[in-house]
């Protein structure tokens, strides 16, 4: 084969290659708007009025999460699928925003952690890697970690709104969360560096109980929830 | 040896899986499933780490074979030195081998970074021992099937049938492309020491060589990935060297004698050779 035509036949593989890139590029956008807007659904529990409507936003969320399911549906059919990891890049951060944001709809309704299984239901994707597009484990934690910090803000603007026991049932949640982080051996990359913000989530919200149980507002809010 | 790695890390792993336990819900569902994670996690971190040591080795090796080819033209003997290139290749091949080993059954692309400055580097000296020889350029198949491994030494039990399965480890094209990119500057020190040894025919082909290489870099242009335009760069300034080489010899072989021509030469590879280092 001469230098010729080797190199003739390198830039017929780079190019096909940057056309499978512009595909999932595409469908990829369409994928972060529809993010944006169940973001959009959700943040409004943060209003005090928000707080009484929070099934009727989960509804609302889970219906979006529909177009979510269709949008990687199409995306799975840009690239074969033994190459996930080649242009894991290009939807690693959206796939985190979803993991999240199922996470966050799961911990609305049912107060509970969200596994990798149900994300990935959620989702319409596969949990291992064997079986086709999957939700790479490490993505899914970054996508908790993401919760968490949702989470502290959700007990300031929960007291705002008068709902005192929320602080206490998210600060066990999240002290939950912390131990089970420190179980894993991370590695200096991104996923760690976004755990180090976790402490500062559950400084947060360490915060918000102190200030509640010294005024007697916790003891309150966990008589009422005891009966 | 792999296998007691995982054993450590799993003991030490239950030691704080315990004292976090005594402290938190022991029953916790959370705590349990990222017991879960850890394991999944370290499985991964080791298998990476793993491949990173084999990539090295497999630079140092390479790094080894390409000095040892520099030789080529001060010694009398090249057929002996090309032998034993291969051997040293070969010793390369089996760590490829051992890369692939890694690789049964994962996505390639997963763990692509952990090996991927070794592999360009086996490209750039499997090259060269090439052009040396056959005065051509390697295609990514020659070297993709001269990585192909039959079965494996390890008592694996996946497969326990214990037929040789045939293990093929594949170049990806960029890896190929960036490995040639570094053979263009060793090609360049090659010629500089070939006309320094007195030998006038082989620059003629090398600049003719690189620059067919260099042509097929200007057809890709940015098309490839983003560390190929920065090689180009260098490219260029070999392929400077090599022609000025080149254009000294037609002037000046005109009108010096041979014998006197290597010593114009040995001084001017001499001013050539502090650029080198960026090549």
């Amino acid at each position: 084969m001469s230098v010729t035509e080797m190199f003739s036949y390198l830039q017929g593989f780079l190019s096909a290659d940057q056309d499978v890139r512009e595909d999932i590029r595409k469908v990829v956008q369409t994928l972060e708007q529809t993010a944006r807007e169940i973001l959009t659904v959700l943040q409004s529990v943060h209003q005090p009025s928000g707080f009484k409507e929070i099934p009727g936003k989960c509804a609302k969320a889970r219906e979006l999460f529909c177009t979510v399911r269709t949008q990687i549906a199409q995306l799975k059919t840009k690239f074969p699928v033994e190459q996930y990891y080649r242009f894991h890049e290009h939807w690693r951060f959206v796939l985190q925003r979803l993991a999240f944001l199922s996470a966050f709809v799961v911990y609305l309704e049912s107060e509970s952690l969200v596994t990798r299984g149900e994300v990935a239901q959620i989702l319409g994707i596969e949990v291992v890697q064997d079986r086709g597009f999957h939700l790479d484990l490490e993505d899914y934690l970054a996508g908790v970690l993401i919760m968490a910090s949702e989470l502290s803000r959700l007990a300031v603007n929960s007291v705002t709104a008068g709902d005192y026991s929320r602080p206490i049932r998210i600060s066990n949640f999240i002290n939950e969360l912390d131990s089970g982080f420190r179980l894993l051996n991370l590695k200096n990359d991104p996923l760690r560096k976004r755990y180090d913000g976790l402490k500062y989530d559950v400084k947060k919200i360490e915060e918000v109980v102190y200030d509640l149980s010294i005024r007697g507002l916790a003891k309150e809010a966990e008589s009422v929830s005891d009966k | 040896m792999k296998k007691r790695g995982g054993e450590e890390c799993q003991q030490k792993s239950a030691n704080v899986g315990q004292d976090l336990e005594a402290r938190a819900n022991p029953a916790s569902a959370v705590l349990s499933v990222f017991k879960v994670f850890q394991q999944e996690l370290d499985i991964k971190h080791d298998k990476y780490e793993r491949l990173v040591k084999i990539s090295r080795d497999v630079t140092i090796e390479s790094k080894r074979t390409i000095f040892l080819l520099h030789r080529v033209t001060s010694v009398p003997d090249a057929e002996a030195l090309l032998s034993e290139a291969d051997t040293k290749l070969e010793a390369v091949r089996q760590k490829i081998g051992q890369i692939a080993e890694e690789l049964r059954g994962e996505d390639i692309y997963q763990f692509h970074r952990a090996f991927t400055p070794g592999i360009q580097e086996f490209v750039e000296a499997a090259s060269f021992l090439h052009y040396i020889r056959h005065r051509s350029l390697i295609s990514l198949e020659e070297i993709n099937a001269r990585l192909v491994f039959v079965g494996s030494k390890e008592l694996d039990n996946k497969d326990s049938a214990g037929s040789p399965e045939a293990l093929t480890f594949q170049v990806t094209p960029s890896d190929y492309l960036l490995g040639v990119a570094d053979l263009t500057g060793e090609l360049m020190r090659l010629c500089i020491s070939s006309v320094g040894n007195g030998d006038i025919d082989t620059p003629f082909q090398l600049s003719q060589f690189l620059r067919q290489i260099h042509d097929g870099f200007s057809y890709i242009g940015n098309t490839g990935p983003y560390e190929v335009s920065k090689k180009l760069h260098t490219l260029r300034q070999s392929l400077g060297k090599v022609e000025d080489a080149c254009y000294t010899l037609r002037v000046r072989g005109s009108e010096i004698p041979k014998h006197m021509l290597a010593d114009v030469f040995s001084s001017r590879s001499a001013l050539v050779d502090p650029d080198e280092g960026s090549a």
